[in-house]
């Protein structure tokens, strides 16, 4: 088969993971090395599909051959879809060229499980080698572990990857259970758990290690530790597959956070394959769903909101017709209008429409002088969200102007069960 | 007053002539700036200096001010270096404005800087490079990129650090920039026809881009907003957005309504996971172990990473329980690895008491704990939770057969003897109360020492010293 047709199949068979970030690496280069490559903290999205979702990483799969037979996925052992196989070298080839032409900031690899999960992972590890010592990379690699891989394997890839990452899949053990038999989720965990002490052990050593003076004269240096997945490790969530409401996803996205220190959790909207399992019927994917899944992880991580406090429905269900901290607001409208000039931040944070960003210029803007309604104009913040919850020197909301926020259509969320 | 500089985004010139202004006195509104880069631009000669140069300390200005003149000044606004010397000058004359981040000029130049740092990062995107040989045999990579602002200088270190060891060139309507694989060298702007053909290899790249595109979720309004029209045309991919798209929707109506086929091949799941069977007695450890991780009689299972069962060898004198895994046991699988297991290990360390010849267990096997924003704050584990799992602890000791069981604190103690024990009131002594026969020791359990006030933990921590040697010496005795 040649490589245009692999590279369609192996990319096809990729494209359902939802992760594309480059991003929160160690700043490096490649001047005075023998390779390309650099990482500068913050990632590149290249280039945008026409799903809205950046490409920042060939992310392909090693094979889609694969033993396991999870529902969900176009890759499972009873799906027809067509099949095929990178060697490795191909892999490298398909990666340095990409980035000569600067098309991507690195390698997102993942790989069908064949023979066994340790054979899988060390060909997914061998890429790595490879670029990153035949080669020299030094862009962004992130690969997929293998939950039962060994230990060792694992210690390797985490020397040669950014990132590593063990996808959940489901946000349930029963989920999990009914719909990928093979997977195993407290193996799932203890894997994490593993990622999470070594990520954590290469800090602190690092933290540990004595500068030393080589030269009289010259500024002490530290011998640096070898690395461990400097960028952390991420998991994915398929939503919509089962019938996992999302009080139950975004629990299960703090106890990841809570317990491995994730740097993401990526929610993947269930969407149509090719060569669907029976079990499935398939529906347009949940997007807007998806997004309100993902603003909701964006409060509980920078905004300080506890994961239980966020949907407020019956139903366990987030409102898809307002965003969740507008919706928070609503539900607790006892708590505003909040004043501009004396509320703490956590309260500033909790207004809808204030970013991280603004709320913290208010602050620096309030220690010398009073906040007017005018100065929210100047933050570029939506004044139609923020105005009706909040107070400032020139502004006070009319009564009943906090329900006059919300829009008039009240979508239904698209449920697959 | 009018100026001329000589190149629009010389920061040295700009900041030479303001401070000048600024020395004399010149008011924002008198000075007329002028740097956009035209025909014939060394031209015109500045009016003369409004006064010689005034010597002193110049005007101190914040050194997050003089970034902000180094990004502003990329930009292709005329108004720039009028709207910075309004700043400088106001930064001179209102000791306030430097701590108000709402001020509408402060505000109105870290728009322009932001636009300008939207340039660079969509420069570092979306430049294509195209493998061209050259005449000399020699591969260099080319592109060619229309920047909004004056970025290529600013943005030109980045790729030289990025292709190190590539022969590069970039060029765009106003500069050009070519790395030889040691230094940059800039020169005037390139037409748009040297803009290099694409090469045999493109085809591979759009070859991904057509498949990594997922059709059932189209959102096109999303990707214009990253990814404007305007960059497209320089963009091999973005020939493919237009069929892509209008495809998208009867492929993915195709995917829901193509009939389900038979399965490729229909096999039993493969079994990597060994589940336990319910209700059979463990036969070792191995299999206690497994049984524990899957147990979810109780809902702390659930939530916690693995099960973690006790570590030492089998028969030993002594059996040592605590009341359940921390977060760092939580995470190893092993007992006695945090904070408390840490003080344990010094303690028995002081004694000559060897870790390896005790086995190490809890009550409790899985960790309890509460969430509070990323963290996982310990709990201990209700009643009825202990009572659960009880059995696990019951199995393990008829699989370890210790001598003496030390009981680590109240849960332990509850567990070992079936009753409630008040832990200061029974401490120190060896109890024959269980049915196997066993002696069980009560004591604290360590972390009630690290939870002690400094000033009390000295001599706490001597009693306990002295409660763990009363139970090492006499198991022995007490078990006879």
């Amino acid at each position: 088969m040649d490589i245009q047709r692999k590279l369609a199949i192996l990319a096809d068979a990729a494209k359902y993971d939802a992760s594309c970030a480059s991003s929160g690496s160690q700043p490096r280069d490649s001047l005075g090395g023998r390779g390309i490559g650099s990482t500068e903290g913050a990632g590149i999205c290249h280039s945008y599909a026409p799903d809205g979702r950046c490409i920042s990483l060939l992310k392909v799969l090693l094979t889609n051959h694969c033993q396991y037979d999870c529902l969900y996925c176009v890759n499972r052992a009873s799906s027809n879809v067509p099949r095929a196989r990178f060697r490795v070298e191909e892999v490298v080839q398909l990666t340095l060229d990409f980035y000569r032409r600067n098309c991507i900031e690195g390698l997102f690899l993942s790989s069908g499980i064949i023979k066994s999960p340790d054979h899988t992972m060390e060909q997914v590890v061998e890429v790595a080698r490879q670029l990153r010592e035949d080669h020299d990379f030094r862009g962004y690699i992130h690969l997929k572990t293998i939950p039962d891989a060994s230990d060792e394997l694992i210690a390797r890839a985490g020397r040669y990857a950014d990132r590593l990452s063990i996808n959940v899949e489901m946000p349930t053990t029963e989920g999990l259970q009914a719909l990928a038999p093979e997977k195993d989720e407290s193996a799932i965990r203890r894997s994490m758990a593993r990622l999470r002490l070594r990520i954590d052990d290469t800090r602190e050593e690092a933290r540990r290690v004595v500068p030393i003076r080589a030269l009289p004269g010259a500024a002490p240096t530290a011998a640096k530790p070898p690395p461990f997945a400097p960028a952390g490790q991420s998991t994915q969530m398929i939503v919509g597959a089962d019938a996992t409401d999302d009080r139950h996803i975004l629990a299960s996205s703090a106890t990841l956070y809570g317990a491995y220190k994730l740097k993401r959790v990526y929610y993947s909207a269930f969407s149509p394959i090719p060569d669907a399992a029976r079990a499935l019927p398939l529906v347009a994917p949940p997007l807007m769903r998806e997004h309100r899944l993902y603003q909701a992880d964006w409060l509980m991580r920078f905004y300080g909101f506890e994961h239980q406090e966020i949907v407020a429905a019956p139903d366990g269900l987030l409102r898809l017709d307002v965003d969740p901290k507008m919706a928070w607001a609503l539900a607790h409208a006892e708590r505003f209008p909040v004043d501009l000039n004396h509320a703490p931040r956590e309260m500033l944070l909790r207004v809808p429409g204030l970013g991280v960003k603004a709320v913290e210029r208010l602050l620096q803007a309030r220690r010398v002088r009073r906040v007017r309604a005018d100065d929210l104009r100047r933050l570029h913040v939506p004044a139609r969200k923020v105005l009706p919850f909040v107070v400032a020197d020139g502004h006070r909301p009319a009564a009943g102007a906090m329900a006059a926020a919300v829009p008039a259509a009240q979508p239904t969320q698209a449920a697959l069960f | 007053m009018h100026v001329r500089l000589d190149d629009p985004i010389d920061l040295d010139a700009f900041r030479r002539h303001a401070r000048q202004l600024l020395a004399g006195g010149v008011p924002p509104a008198q000075v007329e700036w002028n740097g956009e880069r035209v025909a014939g631009r060394f031209d015109e000669a500045n009016d003369a200096p409004p006064t010689p140069l005034v010597a002193g300390t110049p005007h101190a200005v914040p050194a997050s001010f003089v970034a902000l003149c180094g990004d502003v000044i990329l930009h292709r606004d005329p108004q720039r270096f009028a709207l910075m010397y309004r700043l400088l000058w106001r930064l001179a004359h209102e000791p306030s404005l430097r701590h108000d981040p709402l001020d509408a000029d402060m505000l109105q130049a870290q728009l322009l800087a932001k636009a300008v740092h939207r340039d660079i990062h969509k420069m570092r995107a979306f430049v294509r490079f195209t493998r061209v040989v050259g005449d000399d045999g020699l591969e260099r990579h080319v592109a060619w990129f229309e920047p909004d602002h004056h970025i290529v200088e600013a943005n030109a270190p980045f790729f030289a650090r990025r292709f190190a060891q590539m022969r590069w060139a970039i060029l765009t309507p106003e500069r050009c920039v070519e790395w030889n694989g040691e230094t940059l060298a800039f020169r005037d702007g390139a037409d748009r026809r040297e803009k290099p053909p694409p090469d045999a290899g493109e085809q591979l790249w759009l070859t991904y881009y057509e498949h990594i595109f997922n059709p059932a979720r189209l959102k096109v309004a999303m990707m214009r907003r990253e990814m404007p029209r305007r960059y497209w045309h320089n963009l091999p991919e973005a020939a493919l957005i237009q069929p892509l798209t209008d495809a998208a929707e009867a492929r993915s109506q195709s995917m829901i309504d193509a009939p389900p086929t038979a399965a490729r091949r229909i096999r039993a799941p493969i079994a990597l996971h060994v589940r336990p069977a319910e209700g059979v007695a463990p036969a070792d450890l191995g299999e206690l172990r497994a049984a524990a991780h899957a147990c979810r009689a109780c809902p702390i299972g659930a939530l916690a990473t693995q099960a973690v069962c006790g570590e030492g060898p089998l028969a030993p004198q002594h059996m040592l329980v605590g009341e359940q895994p921390g977060d760092q046991e939580d995470l190893t699988g092993r007992p006695f690895v945090g904070p408390a297991g840490q003080l344990l290990d010094r303690a028995m360390a002081q004694l000559g008491w060897a870790r390896d010849s005790v086995y190490l267990a809890n009550a409790v096997k899985h960790f309890k704990y509460e969430l509070r924003g990323k963290r996982r704050i310990h709990k201990t584990a209700a009643q009825r939770e202990a009572d659960a799992c009880a059995h696990w602890l019951d199995s393990e000791i008829s699989l370890v057969r210790p001598e003496g069981l030390v009981a680590l604190g109240a849960t332990a103690a509850r567990a070992l003897l079936g009753r409630p024990v008040a832990v200061q009131a029974e401490r120190g002594a060896w109890l024959h109360e269980r049915r196997d026969g066993r002696p069980v020791f009560v004591t604290l359990h360590p972390s009630a020492l690290l939870r002690l006030a400094d000033g009390e933990r000295a001599e706490a921590y001597a009693r306990w010293l002295d409660d763990l040697e009363r139970a090492r010496g006499t198991v022995a005795a007490a078990s006879r």
